[in-house]
């Protein structure tokens, strides 16, 4: 095979409140020989909320990302579901409306820049499983996740809308995705299935619809508590950050004690793949998980 | 390999005149590969049990009566092909109502929700008319293009029904009557526009409760796309001056204002902001946790500190946002 190379796009958490999302991933590439050019350049993608305020402004700053990858002549990764959906809804509009594509680039002419939809934008989970190959991340595996039963939830924004996401995302069905179950599986964990895994975190909503928020992510918790999972693994940082920091009163809502350890999907591979403790950051989590180091070997 | 499998489908039922709980039924049969779901429907009731219920009417896609989940996806039954559905779901099919928990009898529901809130955003071009005009009231082909394809809509509920805050907030619009205030307020001929906008704009009940999930844009038979409206609705607000400073629409305009610094979003900055000084005793509790776990620091939400990395070349952003920007709050 040869040599992997991605530009990746942090995204904002991964910058700031999730740095084990940041580690986890460089270290993973690192393990598996894949080589990974961070888009320093790169701003936030609007994460839909810029998008509510000013759709155009939101598509020139997601151009401009994409410019750099194009630059570099690389497909642009990206470890957040959000950034993704972003990114490529942008890349979606520009490829399919000349218009606007030549409306964006007038103003990306003013630092020098041109979009030209020659880069590919793939989440980063799909870039292993698709690009990388299941079979060879077996291969790798240091510590079998055996010990774990697993929850996936994938998170919104890179199974649907699934017009969108099928030239990136292996044509992940969002009815019945199977990426992040699979993934489990190569790692030698048990996958948990429950009716909850493609639904909505609510975290969009933390700030102006709090109930609406708590209860989305509750009902996801405790329908993955209820089916006998161990921990919780996710795509997405956001919904990492909605399911890790907000037990506590996400449980006061539906009424549940909830204790469930949420991972980043990079964090699972790496603890697979036997990376060290430092580069995991288990220590970054609200809801204990620092045991879950120990308890894979 | 034949053209015709054999299958066990079950189906919700349930008459609340005289059931307590709900129960599922097995109905085996031989299922044609031209066959729609709306025909598995008809065989139930014509081969199994008579007592099945279901609405169905056009046939054609377009009286929007038929709607069901099977396994949990939105169809309309007339349109679904039945053996493309036990591809996906491993030939193993479970039909239920739109929502359970509206459900009368069966795969019929009580759909009042769906009709109150389609009609609380006038669904129609308010406007006064000359009872003897001189000529038409005339839509150039721009002004048609407006509307997109929020006309399509059939009122089928696939989408309403589908958006998990419909179940979590009951004054919730939802996405159905959103495409239509959409699909209204860029109608030239209509005088309501400001009025609609305003009712989408209220807390609770209008876009800024979405949560984006897209499930509205998956389930969407006639591909009409709503949160693509609800997007356009909120850029609305902002355009015709109706956005109100609230912490939903903060949060949206806080954006520019972290990027415009840092290229990044400031996540400190954006719960600051949203909320205000004054309500950020709701998040204490919170940001003492991510402190502890070493998320965030204290210092992060003070004014005069700046702890947020920077993209390169921020001058880019800077000047892009400048030339670009087009709303204010």
């Amino acid at each position: 095979m040869s040599k992997l190379k991605y530009a990746l796009f942090t995204g904002c958490t991964a910058k700031q409140s999730t740095p084990e999302l940041l580690s986890s991933t460089l270290a993973v590439a690192d393990k598996l020989g894949i080589e990974i050019v961070i888009l320093e350049e790169a701003s936030c993608c609007g994460a839909s909320h810029l998008q509510d305020f000013d759709e155009f402004l939101a598509h020139v700053l997601n151009a401009r990302n994409i410019c750099y990858a194009e630059k570099l002549g690389l497909t642009m990764i990206t470890i957040c579901n959000t950034c993704q959906l972003n990114s490529a809804m942008t890349k979606h509009a520009l490829d399919t409306n000349p218009e606007l594509k030549a409306k964006v680039n007038e103003k990306l002419a003013e630092v020098g820049l041109e979009y030209k939809g020659t880069s590919e934008i793939k989440h980063f989970l799909y870039a292993l499983i698709e690009d990388y190959g299941l079979e060879n991340i077996k291969d790798k595996v240091e510590v079998p996740l055996s010990n774990f039963n697993i929850a996936p939830f994938y998170g919104c924004h890179n199974i649907r809308p699934s017009e969108l996401h099928h030239s990136s995302n292996g044509g992940e069905n969002p009815y019945v995705p199977t990426s992040l179950d699979d993934l489990i599986d190569a790692l030698e964990g048990h996958p948990v299935d429950y009716d909850h895994k493609n639904k909505c975190c609510g975290f969009h909503v933390e700030l102006q619809a709090n109930h609406t928020s708590e209860v989305l992510s509750g009902n996801a918790m405790v329908d993955a508590i209820d089916n006998n999972a161990d921990l919780m693994v996710t795509p997405c940082p956001l919904c990492h950050l909605k399911m890790d920091t907000y037990q506590d009163s996400t449980g006061k809502v539906v009424g549940r004690d909830i204790e469930l350890p949420v991972l980043h999907m990079p964090q699972m591979v790496a603890l697979a793949l036997g990376c060290s403790e430092k580069e995991i950051g288990l220590n970054f989590h609200v809801q204990k998980a620092t045991q879950l180091f120990d308890e894979a070997r | 390999m034949s053209d015709t499998r054999k299958v066990t489908i079950k189906a919700f039922r349930f008459n609340a005149e005289t059931d307590y709980l709900p129960s599922y039924k097995d109905y085996e049969m031989e299922v044609g590969k031209d066959e729609l779901i709306l025909d598995l429907l008809n065989r139930i009731k014509w081969e199994h049990d008579g007592s099945f219920s279901y609405r169905r009417s056009c046939r054609h896609g377009i009286c929007g009566a038929c709607g069901i989940k099977v396994n949990g996806k939105p169809v309309l039954s007339c349109k679904q092909n039945a053996m493309e559905l036990l591809d996906m779901f491993n030939n193993e099919l479970v039909f239920e109502p739109q929502s359970k928990k509206r459900a009368i009898k069966d795969m019929i529901i009580d759909k009042k929700d769906f009709w109150d809130k389609h009609a609380a955003v006038k669904p129609y071009v308010e406007a006064e008319v000359d009872p003897h005009p001189e000529h038409e009231t005339k839509q150039s082909i721009e002004e048609f293009n407006k509307i997109l394809d929020a006309d399509l809509c059939i009122q089928c509920g696939s989408c309403h029904y589908a958006c998990p805050v419909v179940e979590a907030n009951e004054d919730y619009f939802g996405p159905a009557a959103f495409v239509a205030a959409y699909r209204f307020s860029v109608d030239t001929r209509d005088n309501a526009g400001i009025e609609r906008l305003e009712a989408t704009a209220e807390r609770g009940q209008g876009v800024w409760d979405c949560v984006k999930c897209y499930e509205c844009a998956e389930a969407c038979p006639k591909e009409i796309n709503p949160i693509e409206k609800i997007t356009k609705l909120h850029n609305m607000q902002f355009e015709q001056g109706v956005a109100q400073s609230n912490v939903a629409t903060r949060h949206a305009e806080g954006f520019v204002r972290s990027i415009q610094k840092h290229g990044f979003l400031d996540e400190a900055d954006i719960v600051v902001y949203s909320e205000g000084y004054l309500n950020m005793h709701k998040h204490i509790k919170t940001a003492f946790k991510m402190a502890k776990a070493g998320k965030i620091h204290f210092t992060d939400a003070l004014p005069w500190v700046d702890n947020v990395p920077k993209s390169k070349n921020l001058d880019e952003i800077q000047k892009l946002i400048e030339i670009s920007m087009t709303n204010k709050l």
